[in-house]
């Protein structure tokens, strides 16, 4: 099977779903003529031209709420913001117009959109340029949130995304695109709500998803040599919640630790807590322990920076915590 | 510059300058150049880190406009913001030890190149999402409406910025409640890869304050003495009669969009690079001074070898500077109330 990037396998997930559906078309800022801010639309514009490939100006709210408008009547737009930063400035669209117009409507217009683009801290890009939203969107009812962890999963996944008939809100990860990983050619489809088991072991359940999939395979890798075994449950859609994945889990570990990369107030390892004392609370040998962004801005300062930030280090403090090993 | 109001008298002398102010400005200008092409330097090593975006070959126009400010007016900016931190006061070793992550940086290691604040001078931040500031800038000149008092804000922006919905929503109510901002658009031709003429439908865009009911005019922002005239212009309407301008200064980026970016590539081409690069802002000056006899190559030369001695002090105090302690990341997200 082929190996390519993070990146590649959603340039792959666009030209297939524009070619498979003229009704798809790309807008956003850069992604025509600079081939994308991080090249994730390469060479879209030279195959479908600038009605489907198209260049906008610094209007985030303005080409979101553009979007809403041509799903309403009938098109299937994807709709990338730079980063989802800016997309603050558009979620008036997302959350007032997409999310609600079908509830709205009394069940006559729904919205089939995508909103993607990267999500979360690089590196060293400060307070306003390192914010992971996934929590926030996943508070709405009327969307569904997507976020993929490894190249496969980008591929199959916003091929689901852009063919769902539901505004779909996609995070991906700055610092993913260069990930490598095996991505078949062909057509396939990741079905929306349903969760990955990425790793099987017995002793503890790790619950993940997007960017901090990775870092949890590495965890998973190094506490294997100590011989503690992680089952590493990648969520792959924050909403629909794949519930029944996550309780069969639990029911064999019987131990969980949530990582993400977000701040942790009402953040969806807040979720994962109220599932797991709710649906598995005779499962459980100790509270669940989660692992998350220090509750304040991401500064810009290196060594501040790292201690502000989910890492190997505190998750594996995370699980031995759960285990009662230290 | 076209502007509703009749000219006030005597107003075109507002920007006059006399050689010791001019010697200044050069001054300035190459200290800004120097400095940045050791953030460029210190970007490669891997010294300064993020997003870093330079000011080479814009620096007529901050330097241009904020030499006209008083120390009790407000300056607010984009994350370009490193010459304009420099041209109003903020000593370079305070900027380079922030762009180093460093706990005698202007933002305590906080914030970094896009993010510089200083509480001394006014200077209101640099700020990253674009668009944001705009607003602010009119609250700004909001409260020194509200307090009565004659200063004004100069509020920078990239020429992207007047396609955002903030812009609009921003110089409305500037145009509306007569609020003394001087918002100076640095059309620079592109934002990111973008030209301007790709995604504004008006192109000379100083032309938008038409629709504030705001004046308005459009400066050569190569020349700082043009520009300084026209911001003299402009804050003498708004001290004397808070009234807003809208002022487009035309300039170009001589570097990529940030320390990430091309300089040059698909969006536009060396030779057009090269073409603007011969109207460099700091032999603009130099230029006009020689035509006076204010400089020759030897204090030229010595100029610059004291603006790199300056800058190399800069790095030096910058590289001592200790890290922010670990502490320090939990603090600044609330303050504590004392009234
Ligand atoms: C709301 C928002 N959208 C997108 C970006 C990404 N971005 C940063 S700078 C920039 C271009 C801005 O160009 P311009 O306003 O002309 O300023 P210049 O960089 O040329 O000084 C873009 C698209 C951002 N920071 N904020
Ligand atoms: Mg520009």
């Amino acid at each position: 099977m082929p190996v390519i990037t993070y990146r590649d396998a959603l340039n792959q997930a666009l030209r297939e779903e524009m070619q498979r559906d003229d009704r798809v078309f790309l807008m956003g800022e850069e992604v025509a003529v600079y081939q994308g801010a991080y090249k994730v639309s390469k060479g879209l514009l030279q195959e479908f031209g600038e009605m489907r490939v198209v260049d906008t100006p610094i209007t985030e709210l303005g080409f979101a709420g553009v979007g809403v408008g041509a799903a309403m009547v009938g098109l299937r737009p994807v709709i990338e913001f730079m980063t989802w930063n800016f997309a603050l400035l558009a979620i008036d669209q997302v959350v007032n117009a997409a999310a609600k117009m079908l509830y709205m409507s009394g069940g006559q217009y729904h919205i089939p959109i995508v909103f993607r683009g990267p999500n979360g801290a690089a590196l060293q890009l400060s307070a306003q340029h390192s914010q992971a939203w996934e929590s926030w969107l996943a508070h709405i009812p009327g969307l569904k949130v997507v976020s993929p962890g490894t190249p496969y999963d980008a591929k199959g996944l916003l091929k689901a995304a852009i063919r769902d008939d539901n505004p779909v809100v996609f995070f991906e990860g700055e610092m993913m695109y260069n990930h490598k990983g095996e991505v078949p050619d062909e057509d396939y489809i990741i079905p929306l709500g349903k969760a990955d088991l990425k790793r099987e072991g017995e002793h503890c359940t790790l619950v993940t998803y997007g960017k901090s999939v990775p870092l949890a395979l590495q965890v998973a890798d190094t506490l294997a040599k100590e011989g503690i075994h992680l089952d590493v449950l990648d969520l792959r859609t924050i909403r629909p919640l794949d519930t029944e994945a996550l309780a069969t889990s639990v029911r064999k570990t019987n131990r969980v630790v949530v990582l993400e990369e977000g701040w942790e107030f009402c953040g969806v390892g807040a979720q994962i807590v109220d599932y797991c004392q709710r649906d598995c609370f005779d499962e459980l040998d100790a509270p669940v322990v989660r692992v998350h962004q220090a509750d304040v801005p991401m500064p810009y300062a290196k060594n501040i920076e790292k201690a502000a930030k989910p890492d190997a280090a505190k998750t594996i403090a995370a699980v031995r915590k759960v285990m009662y090993l230290d | 510059m076209a502007k509703k109001k009749a000219e006030a008298p005597g107003e075109t002398t507002l920007g006059a300058t006399d050689a010791p102010t001019r010697l200044a400005l050069l001054r300035s200008m190459l200290l800004q150049r120097r400095f940045e092409e050791r953030c460029a330097e210190a970007y490669a090593l891997g010294r300064i880190g993020g997003f870093c975006h330079l000011y080479i070959g814009q620096e007529a126009c901050g330097t241009g406009v904020i030499s006209m400010l008083r120390p009790d007016d407000y300056v607010i900016t984009t994350y370009r913001d490193h010459g304009q931190a420099i041209a109003r006061g903020i000593s370079s070793r305070a900027v380079m030890a922030e762009l180093f992550g460093r706990s005698d940086g202007c933002a305590r290691g906080k914030g970094g190149s896009m993010h510089l604040f200083d509480r001394n001078t006014n200077f209101l931040g640099g700020h990253g999402i674009v668009g944001g500031h705009v607003p602010v800038a009119t609250g700004v000149g909001f409260a020194i409406k509200y307090r009565g008092g004659d200063q004004a804000c100069a509020c920078f922006m990239g020429e992207s910025v007047v396609n955002t919905g903030a812009f609009h929503e921003a110089l409305n109510m500037a145009g509306l409640w007569k609020l003394p901002v001087v918002y100076i658009i640095e059309n620079n031709r592109y934002g990111m890869g973008t030209a301007l003429e790709r995604a504004s439908a008006i192109h000379d865009i100083y032309q938008r304050g038409a629709a504030y009911d705001m004046p308005r005019g459009v400066v050569d922002g190569q020349d700082v003495l043009a520009v300084r005239q026209a911001m003299g212009e402009a804050l003498h309407r708004a001290r004397t009669e808070s009234m807003p301008t809208l002022l487009e200064v035309r300039t170009y980026r001589f570097m990529g969009h940030s320390m990430s970016d091309a300089v040059s590539g698909t969006y536009r081409s060396k030779q057009e690079l090269e073409e603007y690069m011969q109207r460099d802002p700091i032999n603009v000056l130099r230029h006009h001074m020689e035509a006076k006899g204010e400089i020759d190559d030897a204090r030229m030369a010595a100029l610059d070898d004291e603006v790199k001695a300056e800058v190399q002090d800069a790095w030096d105090f910058a590289d001592a500077s200790p890290e922010p302690a670990l502490e320090s990341l939990y603090e600044d997200v609330l303050v504590e109330t004392t009234t």
